[in-house]
């Protein structure tokens, strides 16, 4: 007994000085890639009003939006562990809708949601709306509605820098090939190529962390996450050949609010026009090195 | 009902995945935890402590976290190995702490006189431990196996949050197909049911043909 | 069985002789030799893999992060106590129809004691959180509950069932009815005795919280992973297993110790003469099945 007592001691001992250690630095750790450039200020529309949309009705008595995203995507959505901020594209995206429905973007309250969960988020009312690499489909479209789309991608490849035979999607016979589970890449590469081997996680940066070790040959996704990804350690990780599909990105929302739907595609389209969506993208995902591309039209699709 | 036979193969896919994961780790488990059973009934100190360092972290830790460590952990270490592997090595050094404990409780549950009496009549350790004490104990701890190798199945599901292909993972890929939800979940219980049956059947007959009577 | 410098007789072996004994201490040296070397090989490869370097350790120096473990463990904490107030609610509703004198009400009582054990815990957890689009916490502690409400519901029952028969029978005789019975003589003496398997199961259900991991629930191993997989910090999973793990261990090891302490004062109290002081195994998976 008395030597579990001494394990006890110390363990308690170990859980003391963590505690202890409670008076840390300020701030968050230093950040690998090219730091975030000057983010756009979004006007806040504070005369808008939408009564026909639940959602919006809602927030507004609530006093601000909940918004789903991704934690683990740099330059598109990513959460600081240390400050809980988010930031990167989409965010940038999911801040200018806020402004433009008369909320101040500084208010919105974002929530990871992984990838599975999706719909179950939107159709429970966890959240307002999501923006994160959500791709827009007819068979999504049966649970959610999608606003925009407000940005084109494309699957693409990720592979190590020392890799010189992956240039498409071709030469995945035999590769082990990351992905994230439940994805549309991950259908994909599993219907269209069933000779690479698949394995799928929950998020990309495992996926990533495999690649580096040796665990995966290929990990692929749309390309704006993989340059994301790429520009964090463009040393040891490059996207190789054309993308090979066509990932609209759509703002998810409840599939009953058409008006908020409206509402978003209108405000998606006046800023592109005004110069906003240029402005946010330069300042995240044009760090990689890509000129901003012009925006997908939208698809307000009638009323469901 | 639609569910299981549009998506047999899928079904059958992720059942051989636990049955195999569950097969595999069994048999770890249970050579392991010989092993530091046989650790902790030494008559050396620090092989003692080792057992007993063993059983006590290792039945301390959430299943959760050594399948973090172990998946996500080693490969960091450069040890790389299919997800299947380290998910068999996780699941079965967890099992083998508890296994380790059911063999112990069961050596102790021989009456010391009997090892005595083997003793005084001339027997050698081996003799001793083969025809005396083991077939004793092996009769003791049917049960509590059975039981412990029962729960390893069932704690088998977890191995498919880490992308091992296992019956609980279907459901990812049933759900993003549209299928009934409810109905998915219904025949992945039927099939943990049949492992878990299974395994309880095969403890019963052994049971009933070597156990104790109590 | 716990480890003295001089073992006394087993039924394995005898009490050693001076010539045993130092060959024994041989085994030992070499023995520990050999763990050392192991121990030794482990600490090396982790500096061969660079896990000490302040890239993937400075991360823990800042105020957010360490934020960010203490609210995981909280909310850890959090999922746990729920699950324990509502699993011993659920076992001791399930133990008392268990023993209930209407064959029905027994009947389903059974039939979900027996489902709920039989499940895999992350199956009902999963099943609450998808096909029933529960949140987070609710899913993970409703799932735990179930579970742990029926092995519980089996303590329960185990332990009235092992209270001496004649102190049922005295109460009765002196007119109790079965409801008194149950909550003044019988209960009472089963709960003390049977507490320390209680709180042996607490261990689990505390173990288990980690399973809302899996399901996006912000417990502390979700919080160790955002660290980890964070490119920025270098990857830092061996750091983080290395700061989580003592953390959860000892919590487990803390509550299986005080299992074993009540154990030990429980056996001694005299008011659990009538029944026999249940064992404090810690993390009895369902080793009390059948």
């Amino acid at each position: 007994m008395l030597r579990t007592r001494k394990v006890l001691a110390a363990c308690a001992g170990l859980l003391l000085a963590v505690l202890a250690a409670g008076c840390g630095k300020d701030g968050s750790p230093p950040v690998k890639g090219p730091k975030a450039g000057a983010l756009p200020v979004y006007k806040v529309d504070t005369s808008f009003s939408l009564p026909d949309s639940k959602t919006w009705t809602q927030a507004k008595k609530r006093g601000y939006l909940r918004v789903g995203a991704k934690e683990d995507q740099p330059y598109l959505g990513e959460k600081d562990p240390a400050t809980g901020i988010y930031s990167g594209f989409d965010i940038e995206i999911a801040r200018m809708m806020a402004a433009s429905l008369g909320f101040d973007p500084k208010t919105i309250r974002f929530k990871t949601i992984a990838s599975a969960n999706r719909e179950t988020a939107l159709q429970n009312g966890q959240i307002d709306y999501y923006v994160g690499t959500y791709t827009i489909n007819d068979m999504r479209k049966k649970l959610v509605g999608f606003a925009g789309p407000y940005y084109m991608a494309g699957q693409g490849l990720l592979v190590r820098t020392d890799e010189d035979d992956i240039h498409g999607p071709q030469d995945l016979a035999g590769k082990t090939v990351c992905s994230a589970a439940g994805s549309t890449p991950y259908q994909r590469i599993a219907a269209d190529y069933p000779k690479a081997k698949l394995v799928a996680y929950d998020t990309y940066s495992i996926c990533v962390d495999n690649l580096l070790t040796y665990q995966v040959d290929v990990v692929t996704t749309d390309d704006a996450i993989l340059l994301g990804f790429a520009a964090k350690a463009p040393e040891e990780m490059k996207v190789v050949g054309k993308p090979f599909s066509e990932e609209p990105y759509g703002i998810g929302v409840p599939r009953s609010d058409n008006a908020l739907r409206f509402a978003l595609n209108d405000a998606l389209e006046a800023n592109e026009k005004n110069g906003n969506w240029k402005k946010a993208f330069e300042a995240t995902l044009g760090l990689s090195g890509v000129p901003a591309p012009k925006p997908p039209p939208i698809d307000n699709y009638p009323a469901t | 009902m639609d569910v299981l036979t549009d998506n047999f193969s899928l079904y059958g896919k992720g059942f051989l995945g636990t049955v195999e994961l569950t097969f595999y780790a069994s048999i770890l488990a249970m050579v392991l935890g010989f092993v530091m059973a046989a650790f902790r009934v030494a008559p050396v100190g620090s092989l003692r402590v080792i057992g007993t360092v063993w059983v006590t972290v290792l039945r301390n830790t959430p299943l959760t976290l050594l399948f973090f460590a172990v998946l996500l952990g080693l490969p960091r270490f450069g040890l790389v190995l299919p997800f299947n592997v380290f998910a068999i090595l996780a699941l079965g050094c967890y099992t083998s702490a508890f296994i380790c404990e059911v063999l112990r409780s069961g050596i102790n549950t021989v009456p010391t006189g009997q090892g005595e009496a083997a003793r005084s009549l001339g027997m050698t350790f081996g003799q001793t431990l083969g025809n005396v004490v083991l077939p004793q104990a092996f009769r003791s701890v049917i049960p509590p196996v059975g039981s412990t190798l029962i729960a390893l199945a069932k704690n088998s599901a977890i191995a498919g949050a880490f992308s091992v292909t296992e019956l609980l993972g279907t459901y990812k890929t049933l759900n993003e197909l549209g299928y009934n939800i409810i109905w998915t979940f219904v025949w992945i219980a039927v099939g943990y049911l049949i492992i878990t049956l299974t395994i309880s059947a095969i403890f019963n007959v052994l049971e009933k043909r070597w156990g104790v009577a109590r | 069985m716990t480890a003295h410098s001089t073992p006394s007789a087993t039924v394995l072996y005898d009490i050693p002789g001076p010539q045993t004994r130092k060959r024994h201490f041989i085994y030992g040296i070499a023995s520990t030799i050999l763990i050392l070397a192991l121990v030794g090989w482990v600490i090396y490869l982790l500096f061969d893999t660079d896990q000490f370097t302040s890239d993937k350790w400075t991360p823990f120096e800042y105020k957010g992060i360490q934020e960010l473990l203490l609210r995981g463990l909280g909310n850890t904490l959090k999922a746990f106590a729920y699950a324990a107030v509502l699993s011993l609610a659920l076992g001791a509703v399930l133990a008392v129809g268990r023993l209930s004198d209407h064959r029905p009400v027994r009947w389903v009582a059974t039939i979900l004691v027996e489902f709920f054990r039989a499940m895999p815990v992350l199956v009902m957890i999963f099943f609450i959180f998808v096909a029933l689009k529960v949140q987070p916490l609710p899913a993970l502690v409703a799932g735990l509950t179930l579970y742990n409400g029926s092995v519980l519901a089996e303590v329960f029952r185990a332990g009235i069932n092992s209270v001496e028969r004649g102190q049922g029978e005295a109460a009765s005789a002196l007119g109790m009815r079965k409801t008194q019975v149950t909550t003044f003589v019988l209960a009472p003496q089963a709960v003390r005795a049977m507490l320390p398997t209680i709180i042996s199961q607490l261990v689990v259900a505390l173990k288990d919280t980690s399973l809302g991991y899996l399901i996006t629930y912000e417990e502390f191993l979700h919080a160790g992973k955002l660290i980890a997989s964070n490119l920025d910090y270098d990857l830092p999973f061996i750091p983080v297993v290395m700061v989580i793990s003592p953390i959860y261990i000892g919590m487990c090891m803390l509550l299986s110790w005080f299992a074993t302490w009540v154990a030990k004062r429980q056996r001694r109290n005299p008011k659990t003469e009538a029944t026999s002081v249940g064992p404090a195994q810690p993390g009895t998976l369902m080793s009390e099945a059948r």
